[in-house]
């Protein structure tokens, strides 16, 4: 079991008392808080073995570049990567499967192809995608979901039949949803498609192996996952990317240019043109200690224990007023709910919560299509991470009273 | 931290209860615009009449959102049915002035604020007063007002 007290005293921010409310963070799907780990990380390397990397010949150079390379071997550990250089750092999740549209997808997507994605993707996900239809002019194929927020499978093989790549998320951010990406990455498989996954909200909550989803790319974000915001990661199989053309083109990206032309460095550097975000992969490494240090199983442990007594405590102390989306049974979902609240507006309910100090995200979430396909404009959303208890909900739940009291028609 | 009471005035939450002017006008011959706040899904839609004499004589408001998106678009309906354009541009700025932040308090080097017309009442918008102690609620305020100023527009470059 995780000590989330002990948990909580790690976070700086969790501290912060605003007008005599403590502060209770339930906004992590869209970005978690950061232990001092992390943050002494970061400043140490500022402070004793700030340089720049792959390119000095001096001690402090070659330090932050083997501290930068050890955060890549973390990365690929922490999700069973094969090789540490087929792991590709990058700002965040966006950029990350924007690297894939505009590499591998340019390179491989003709006109009258089709792809396939879900209802429940981001916009992370989709408008990458989008925009290269509009560019190339292939067909995006959508699976539908269920009335419960899981994926409508049912149509599956004909919905793949002659698709070049299926591109899905890993977790849901609206509903907290755990696809089934092996089943995916097997049907897309057999279908001649590749599959690309999003995977921001997975990594910082379960224990994570490329290799057992077998899936082709992988893409997440280091500051959903107690890591520093400007660094994000692109996992691909080694010879998906060596086949693919650069992304960026500048520094560090290059073997040899001449005034003819130039030819690409070897993975992972064909892909990370110019100066790294160095202090902030160092930062992202010592996020992974850090949760390492925790073990992932004990983090979804604690997750699906406090899933279950949120979706138990807002359902007996807010009844048919809550309305809370996605599947009901925890062991199944990650702790993001998202959920109307009688007829008050969720942009309102988010006020209200702020009051007391609860922070919670109001809107559609980054991903519309969802929105549309649930019939809401918007919801609250309040999402869990392993820093968070029994206490944070209760906190929400005694809030939400306030919202119902104020704008009750 | 302000109080909630300095947001949601009484009458701020009779106009989201019971909205003025709501629903739909035949187009044409109304000009109708669609105004999003990307942040949180509001929608305000918003319907408008433009006389020969240049007064609105007739608006009407759709769309959903929160407390504050619809009950200023309603607040609005009401102060702008019957005016001039002349007088709306300047109710328009006045409540725009009203609205108006300076970051300069963290560091921001905002745009100079837009200043009232003198003169100009703004009678029951002055109870959105309150909003601006609140930056992230200014936009849902002002939505309905830019959707108008879209929609004048349009029904003006239609008539011309």
């Amino acid at each position: 079991m995780l000590d989330v007290a002990a948990i909580k005293a790690d976070f700086p921010l969790l501290q912060q008392v605003y007008e005599g409310n403590p502060i209770v963070y339930l906004d992590s799907a869209s970005s978690s808080q950061k232990p001092r780990v992390v943050l002494d990380a970061m400043t140490e390397y500022y402070e004793t073995i700030n340089a720049n990397v792959h390119r000095g010949a001096y001690r402090i150079s070659d330090l932050a570049t083997r501290h930068m390379e050890a955060a890549r071997s973390k990365v690929a550990r922490f999700i069973g990567a094969p090789s540490s250089n087929e792991c590709i750092f990058v700002r965040n999740g966006t950029e990350a499967l924007n690297l894939v549209a505009h590499t591998w997808g340019k390179s491989n997507l003709k006109s009258g192809d089709s792809i396939v994605l879900t209802e429940l993707e981001h916009h992370a996900n989709i408008v990458p995608w989008q925009m290269l239809a509009q560019d190339i002019g292939f067909t995006i194929r959508w699976i539908p979901i269920t009335d419960d927020g899981q994926l409508d499978l049912s149509e599956l093989d004909r919905l793949l039949d002659g698709a070049k790549m299926l591109a899905v998320s890993a977790m849901s951010n609206v509903l907290g949803t755990i696809p089934p990406i092996r089943l995916l990455a097997d049907a897309a498989h057999a279908a001649g498609a590749i599959i690309v996954v999003d995977g921001s909200q997975y990594v910082p909550h379960l224990p994570t192996d490329v290799v057992a989803l077998d899936v082709d790319f992988f893409a997440f974000t280091g500051h959903k996952m107690c890591g520093p915001t400007g660094i994000g990661v692109l996992w691909g199989r080694t010879e998906l990317l060596e086949a693919m053309p650069p992304f960026l083109g500048g520094g560090s990206m290059i073997l040899k240019v001449t005034k003819e032309g130039f030819t690409t460095n070897e993975i992972p550097h064909k892909f990370e043109a110019g100066t790294p975000a160095i202090a902030e992969t160092i930062g992202l490494g010592a996020a992974i200690d850090y949760l390492s240090g925790l073990g992932m199983e004990a983090v979804r442990a604690h997750e699906v224990r406090l899933t279950a007594y949120a979706l138990r405590t807002l359902h007996e102390r807010h009844g048919d007023k809550i309305h809370i989306f996605g599947p009901s049974e925890p062991a199944i979902r990650g702790g993001v709910l998202s959920f109307t609240f009688g007829d008050v507006h969720p942009h309102d309910v988010a006020q209200v919560l702020d009051q007391k100090g609860v922070c919670v995200r109001a809107g559609h979430h980054c991903a519309k299509p969802l929105m549309s396909a649930l019939g809401v404009n918007a919801t609250s959303r309040a999402s869990m991470y392993l820093y968070n208890n029994e206490s944070d909900v209760d906190t929400l739940a005694d809030a939400l009273d306030d919202a119902y009291s104020m704008f009750a028609l | 931290m302000p109080g909630l009471e300095d947001l949601y005035r009484e009458i701020i939450l009779d106009h989201y209860r019971s909205p003025r002017n709501r629903g739909e006008l035949a187009t044409p011959p109304a000009a109708r615009v669609e105004g999003f706040n990307p942040l949180c899904g509001d929608e305000v839609v918003v319907y408008v009449n433009v006389s020969d004499d240049g007064k609105i004589s007739d608006v009407a408001i759709d769309g959903q959102g929160c407390s504050i998106s619809q009950s200023s678009a309603s607040m609005m309906s009401a102060a702008v049915k019957g005016k001039t354009l002349a007088e709306v541009r300047d109710l328009n700025q006045t409540f725009k002035a009203m609205m108006s932040i300076h970051e300069t308090n963290i560091g921001g080097t905002a745009d100079e604020p837009m200043e009232p017309v003198e003169g100009v009442k703004l009678g029951d918008l002055e109870a959105l007063r309150g909003v601006v102690k609140f930056p992230t609620r200014i936009k849902c305020a002002t939505l309905g007002w830019n959707t108008l100023a879209e929609a004048i527009v349009e029904a003006t470059a239609e008539e011309a």
